[in-house]
């Protein structure tokens, strides 16, 4: 696997891992979004972009494997 | 609570049980096998679940009655710190990405049925592999007695189970009546009984939740006045004590160390509980666990909301000193009759589906690593099908003794030291798929560490808030050499575990102790189902 498709690969797996983690980033009131709080509105557009990157994750892998199986 | 019984609601819940029932007989002839009498079939079903089965399979396992109970329940008691549960499910999905298609793998390539027969097979120890095995069965018992108590807490709101005079039989009767319908029907269709059952919970869960999420803030005046309602409470509550023990998020920097570490740790224990690996090991390929990480998050978001309730149910002035029933109370004050009996069956049914899978994964371990390795090395096929039907009939049994015979805010701390005991055996597993560096004894230490260090840590922890608890009373403890900062034991425990295991690697192999025979391939690690060939490299860059 060519090394750029590595580090693509660990950054789309590695930035859904530790974003949450770093819990002072989001722990805060302001801005709310209608009445929501920053600090649960966030983490629900976490997902979605968690679901993107591991879904780009996935494509970038099978197309690797698909290329690998043509050996 | 309301004094009578509902009859609408309970009508209603009685038909969506009715349903499920029919269904779980029926299970047994779906994508039907030869026979049932082998574990493949009935502990894993047969090992050909797609992308569509297995998403709802798997989603059954993360999203339980439990997370539909106690999770918003930590919210409605004014602990914020109880949406750790949806950074949690952000982070499991890249880790399953990353290491569970090389279990599976292997898993395929050996015959594995259970996390404990790739520790036996990589490792060569029959000692490390029956302390996986124990302690899978050991973790998974409170985690499907806290299933039962979901259904407990539906029953009592819904005014089954009689009042504070009930005789006992009348009290229990309902709750024995769900638990041998599922007893019956998990013995005879095994782990597809379950995967049919999931698709009637999601779907009743999905419109129950998307209901109450939407219906519910127009009708409490909006989300600025459901979080302000929460922050009256949590100042009350903060006044009452005379120093800050709850807010609306997790402000300061203790808070935020225990919300990451409980995220982190409850990330990385999920993945070992022999259920999960059950549901992933009965999946058809390994893309459709790749391919499942990239879905199941749609489930994330869904707790997420869930979660809120909790607050919603501040705002509706919903008044009870068990937190746990806040959300069914919720649903009666709020939704019409009828659909409080669908959301209770959601609730209910939601509770059945891990319970089974729970048990089966359970009872998996006990006839492959126990049974077979220990007591009659040369069963057949059909004695380990009929071993497993019994045990799943014992293990589930256990858990009702534990509902039944302990004060339910017990089954919850119990609950908690599954999840410090199941992160144990994380070394073993996750680094086993990686390198055989670590030597088996070493791993076998670790682990003996990481389970008493972990229990007795829980089992010195005080209530923050209820002076009267003096054990188990929180997931969190203080590091050693720290005064201030909490985090959650099981990821002390674990690093201890590790600590202890990379010593004794080193000793142990500078004194030449036999490491045994490892039967794996590196090559097994990456295999899929029609494909032998599958690009070598790509498992060591994921990893990396």
């Amino acid at each position: 696997m060519p090394t750029g498709t590595k580090v693509l690969l660990g950054v789309l797996l590695l930035v859904p891992i530790v974003v949450p983690l770093l819990v002072p980033l989001y722990a805060r009131e302001t801005p709310a979004l209608i009445g929501i709080p920053f600090f649960f509105w966030f983490q629900f557009v976490l997902i979605p972009v968690t679901a993107v990157m591991t879904s780009l994750a996935f494509l970038v892998t099978s197309r690797h494997e698909r290329a690998g199986g043509v050996r | 609570m309301s004094d009578g019984i509902d009859g609408v609601a309970l009508g209603v819940f009685l038909f969506f049980f009715l349903l499920v029932t029919v269904m779980g007989f029926v299970a047994a002839r779906w994508r039907s096998a030869a026979s049932l009498d082998s574990l493949d079939e009935w502990g894993l079903g047969g090992r050909s679940f797609g992308t569509f089965v297995a998403w709802f399979l798997i989603g059954g396992d993360l999203y339980t009655a439990y997370t539909f109970i106690a999770v918003p329940a930590l919210l409605y008691a004014g602990s914020a710190v109880g949406f750790f549960a949806v950074p949690y499910t952000i982070i499991v999905y890249p880790i399953i990405f990353v290491f569970l298609p090389r279990l599976w793998s292997v898993s395929h390539r050996h015959g594995y049925v259970t996390p404990a027969d790739f520790v036996q097979g990589r490792y060569d120890s029959r000692g490390l592999s029956l302390a996986v095995a124990v302690t899978g069965i050991l973790a998974t018992m409170p985690y499907i007695a806290l299933q039962l108590v979901g259904i407990q807490v539906v029953l009592e709101v819904m005014g089954l189970g009689g009042g504070e005079d009930a005789s006992v039989l009348e009290k229990d009767l309902p709750l024995l009546l769900a638990f041998a319908i599922l007893a019956a029907y998990t013995y005879t269709s095994g782990l597809r009984a379950p995967a049919l059952i999931a698709f009637v919970k999601d779907t009743l869960i999905y419109i129950v939740i998307l209901v109450a999420v939407i219906y519910l803030p127009i009708h409490l005046g909006g989300w600025d006045n459901i979080f302000s309602a929460a922050e009256d409470k949590i100042a009350a509550s903060n006044e009452a004590a005379g120093k800050p023990v709850a807010g609306l998020f997790p402000g300061i920097g203790a808070a935020q160390w225990a919300y990451g570490s409980l995220a982190l740790g409850s990330a990385l224990a999920l993945f070992m509980y022999p259920h999960s690996i059950t549901a992933v090991l009965s999946t058809g390929s390994r893309n459709v666990i790749r391919r499942n990480a990239a879905l199941l998050p749609a489930y994330s978001f869904l707790l997420g909301l869930l979660a809120l309730l909790g607050y919603v149910a501040i705002a509706a002035n919903v008044e009870t000193e068990n937190a746990q029933l806040a959300i069914p109370l919720l649903f009666e004050s709020q939704f019409p009759s009828w659909f409080t009996g669908v959301a209770f069956a959601a609730i209910g049914i939601g509770a059945l589906v891990p319970a089974a899978i729970m048990s089966i994964a359970a009872a998996n371990l006990w006839t492959r690593n126990i049974y077979k390795a220990f007591i009659n090395r040369d069963a057949t096929h059909a004695q380990e099908a009929k071993q497993a039907k019994l045990v799943s009939l014992v293990v589930k049994l256990g858990a009702l003794v534990f509902v039944l015979g302990l004060p339910s805010e017990f089954a919850i701390n119990l609950q908690l030291l599954g999840g410090i005991w199941i992160l144990q055996t994380l070394p073993a597993i996750v680094i086993g798929l990686y390198t055989r560096w670590l030597h088996r004894w070493a791993l076998l230490a670790g682990w003996a560490a990481g389970m008493l260090y972990g229990t007795w840590t829980a089992y010195v922890q005080p209530s923050a808030t209820d002076p009267t608890v003096t054990h188990f009373g929180s997931p969190l403890a203080l590091p050693p050499f720290v005064d201030e900062t909490k985090i959650y034991i099981a990821m002390l425990a674990v690093m201890l575990n590790l600590l202890v295991a990379v010593v004794l690697t080193v000793a142990l192999r500078a004194g030449g102790v036999d490491e045994g025979v490892d039967s794996t391939d590196p090559e097994d690690y990456r295999a899929d189902a029609d494909d032998e060939g599958v690009e070598a490299e790509l498992d060591e860059a994921v990893g990396a």
